[in-house]
């Protein structure tokens, strides 16, 4: 099935979904995604009555709770013009799963989900692919060493990767290096890290070491759930480098900002 | 009906793999070599090139399937014209049976075996043996497998999670080789080993890459040319061919063998490109005197009949395994049957039922290495996903998950219970400390998490508004 048609978003009221884990775990996350696109002129609102994008119930094949929590995203995002979040997971789960979770048969409801799935964008994928922004004019305080890690979802259930990078390259101060198997998965998963934790730590393991052997300051990614469990193998290694968001990243230069 | 399934043991024997280092090591290098290889292969020409070719080679395959009834038939009707017997084998016992027919019919004492993951799962050599054969594997990875009394843990790779050093022991302990460390001696030595059975073998059995209807053949790769030796050296030669091998054309043939390759061993081509067409004619030298074709179903028809029928499209060439990164930690043997990585995830609960392989659907982060490697763009995950709806509407699922599911949607509908739950995290951590309930201690016992931050997002939201205001 074809994916609902993307219309453009230039000069449209943007919505911020949040999601669960940066609303609970990393509010900061949030705020600078807010403060980017602020920064490029855009105006920003926070629908209070959402929640989850339904993901966590979808991916362990309870479809009828997936879809109930759908139907709520639906509500709270019903006046939306346009929907960004700050993760890669969560956009698949609304751009291609929602299409898939209602049929025709679902009437109403099948539209909604066709709609949502059309104006929902991750962030860097809004930037670039959306504004056709790829320099934000900002500039760190100092000089930093940057690798990327290509998520899972966005990578390969969006498309994206060559964004964040384009993103990151354009920001003064901020040097681009190489992580080795980039684009291979940090074993997060969802509950995939809670119900095969030994598997899932032994590619865990493998992308510590490759963070660690990375020439790389800090590790930018683009969704919180994978950052927190490689920052979760990084801590108990010991290691003293971090995986950070690409928007907390990109904030940093709001302050000594280029324009 | 099925070789024995072990499945459900998915992770007490994921755990053994994952404490063996020899097995890390070997299979953490081989997948990786293959797939690098194949990105290197697959995109020589460009990205662009590629992705046409794979997506050639998808609708090949998808045109077969969508004929798959019409073109079984035409190609019964080919290979018959080309002088093959056909036989057709609703399951594994049937198939098994008739191998055995043919053998006693034809005499047969010593059967040479070139490589079939369809015999792996079918059982073939144990029904042979008991029936007093002596069946000799011959390609090199199947044949130190037979000698170690193992099943092959990777699809191409038979023999991807023993390293060198474990190799040499089984050929000095089984065939009293004179010990070395010497890879090309190695393999020497089993060359030589496996010659006097090329030639006093009176059957060979192959499987089939692929069968081509509109000619009546039967496409065969190959790297080692063990599998020609086993197809024309002995007077019989019997091909067992699960009914999805079908393609239309020879030209789907030549396209389907251009991505084969790339995608499992990184060649442009193999070093063998064969196209069988039937036994030796009157006015040639070499070939069989007999030549059968078995057509298999074994449970295949009825996944046919499924949403998941476009799995029948894979054409066997490891891909999924070399780039799945959990396959990566552990190697195939921890899937408990005949095929491991993703695509085994996908087809051992199709094969032997949803109920003796519920771990499987959910052996996988989803992370979609496996479609985007994928030959014929199979949509793997999609299928997991699937899997997973079966398992939960079947009753297959962990209860409590079922109520910590419902319970969570509860949650997840309502801003202020979403809002309270937070909360509750929050102080539930402050109580805790490191400590987790239940199955999310697991997290803990390998990585530190979070604080729950002391101010959600929204209440951040609501003071940034208010301090405009």
């Amino acid at each position: 099935m074809a994916l609902p048609e993307r219309i453009s978003p230039v000069g449209k009221r943007v919505s911020l979904f949040v999601t669960c884990i940066v609303d609970m775990i990393y509010p900061g996350t949030g705020m600078s995604a807010v403060d980017i696109l602020e920064h490029v002129g855009v105006t920003v609102d926070f629908p209070m009555a959402q929640t989850c994008c339904g993901q966590p119930a979808f991916n362990s094949g309870y479809r009828d709770e997936a879809r109930t929590v759908a139907v709520h995203f639906f509500k709270a995002f019903k006046d939306a013009e346009v929907i960004v979040t700050p993760s890669g997971s969560c956009a698949t789960m609304v751009r291609h799963e929602y299409p898939h979770l209602f049929t025709l048969d679902d009437g109403e409801l099948y539209e909604q989900a066709r709609r949502m799935a059309a104006i929902t964008w991750e962030f860097s994928e809004f930037l670039v692919e959306g504004l056709g922004i790829v320099d934000l004019q900002l500039q760190l305080p100092e000089k930093e060493t940057f690798a990327m890690h290509d998520a899972c979802h966005g990578l390969r259930g969006l498309g994206l990767g060559k964004a964040s990078r384009e993103l990151i390259a354009n920001l003064g101060n901020a040097e681009l290096v190489e992580l080795n198997e980039c684009e291979v998965c940090c074993g997060f998963g969802g509950l995939f890290s809670v119900k095969m934790a030994d598997i899932s730590n032994a590619m865990l393991k493998n992308k510590v070491a490759n963070i660690n052997d990375s020439a790389a300051d800090s590790i930018v990614t683009g969704d919180v759930s994978c950052l927190t469990q490689m920052n979760g193998g990084l801590s108990r290694d010991k290691s003293r480098k971090r995986v950070l968001h690409l928007a907390d990243v990109l904030a940093k230069g709001l302050g000594g900002g280029r324009a | 009906m099925t070789m024995g399934v072990e499945s459900n043991n998915f992770i007490a024997l994921a755990d053994v793999a994952l404490h063996n280092d020899d097995l890390q090591h070997a299979i953490g290098e081989g997948t990786r070599t293959a797939y690098y290889k194949r990105l290197d292969t697959m995109f020589a020409h460009s990205n662009e090139h590629g992705e046409f070719i794979r997506q050639q080679a998808a609708e090949a395959k998808r045109r077969a399937l969508r004929q798959l009834p019409d073109l079984l038939e035409k190609a019964e009707r080919n290979l018959k014209k080309n002088g093959f017997q056909v036989e057709w084998a609703v399951d594994a016992a049937r198939a098994n049976q008739l191998v055995l027919d043919i053998a006693r019919r034809h005499g047969a004492r010593t059967v040479t075996k070139a490589k079939s993951m369809l015999s792996e799962e079918l059982g073939t050599n144990h029904a042979m043996e008991a029936a007093g054969l002596r069946v000799v594997e011959t390609d090199l990875g199947e044949y130190i497998i037979q000698l170690a009394n193992e099943t092959p843990s990777h699809i191409v790779g038979p023999v991807m999670h023993k390293t060198k050093a474990e190799i040499r022991d089984v050929f000095v302990d089984e065939l009293g080789m004179e010990p070395t460390d010497d890879a090309e001696e190695m393999v020497a030595f089993a060359r030589g080993m496996l010659r006097e059975d090329f030639l006093s073998a009176d059957m060979g059995i192959s499987g089939g890459n692929f069968l081509i209807a509109e000619t009546g053949s039967i496409g065969l790769v190959m790297n080692e040319g063990n599998g020609r030796m086993c197809t024309s050296l002995p007077r019989v030669h019997v091909a067992l061919v699960g009914i999805e091998k079908l393609v239309d054309t020879v030209e789907d043939y030549a396209t389907l063998t251009q991505v084969l390759p790339s995608s499992s061993t990184g060649q442009k081509m193999t070093v063998y490109t064969n196209i069988i067409n039937g036994p030796r004619r009157d006015d040639e030298d070499d070939g069989p005197e007999h030549a059968y074709v078995i057509l298999v179903d074994n449970g295949r028809s009825d996944i046919y009949a499924t949403k998941y029928a476009e799995v029948l499209s894979c054409i066997r060439c490891g891909a999924c395994q070399n780039a799945c990164p959990v396959y990566r930690t552990m190697g195939g043997h921890a899937y408990g049957w005949v095929y491991g990585g993703p695509i085994g995830a996908v087809l051992t609960p199709l094969f032997v039922g949803l109920e003796n392989a519920t771990p499987l659907p959910h052996a996988s982060s989803l992370c979609g290495s496996c479609k985007q490697v994928c030959p014929v763009d199979i949509d793997l995950p999609r299928m997991l996903l699937d899997l997973r709806w079966d398992l939960v509407q079947g009753g297959e699922s962990d209860g409590r998950w079922d109520i910590a599911m419902k319970m969570w949607a509860i949650g997840m509908t309502s801003p202020t219970r979403f809002n309270l739950g937070g909360v509750a995290a929050r102080v539930g951590q402050h109580i805790m400390g490191e400590y987790m309930p239940g199955v999310l201690g697991n997290w803990t016992k390998h990585r530190d998490f979070p604080e729950f931050a002391s101010k959600p997002f929204r209440q951040l939201w609501k003071e940034r508004k208010r301090g405009r205001a």
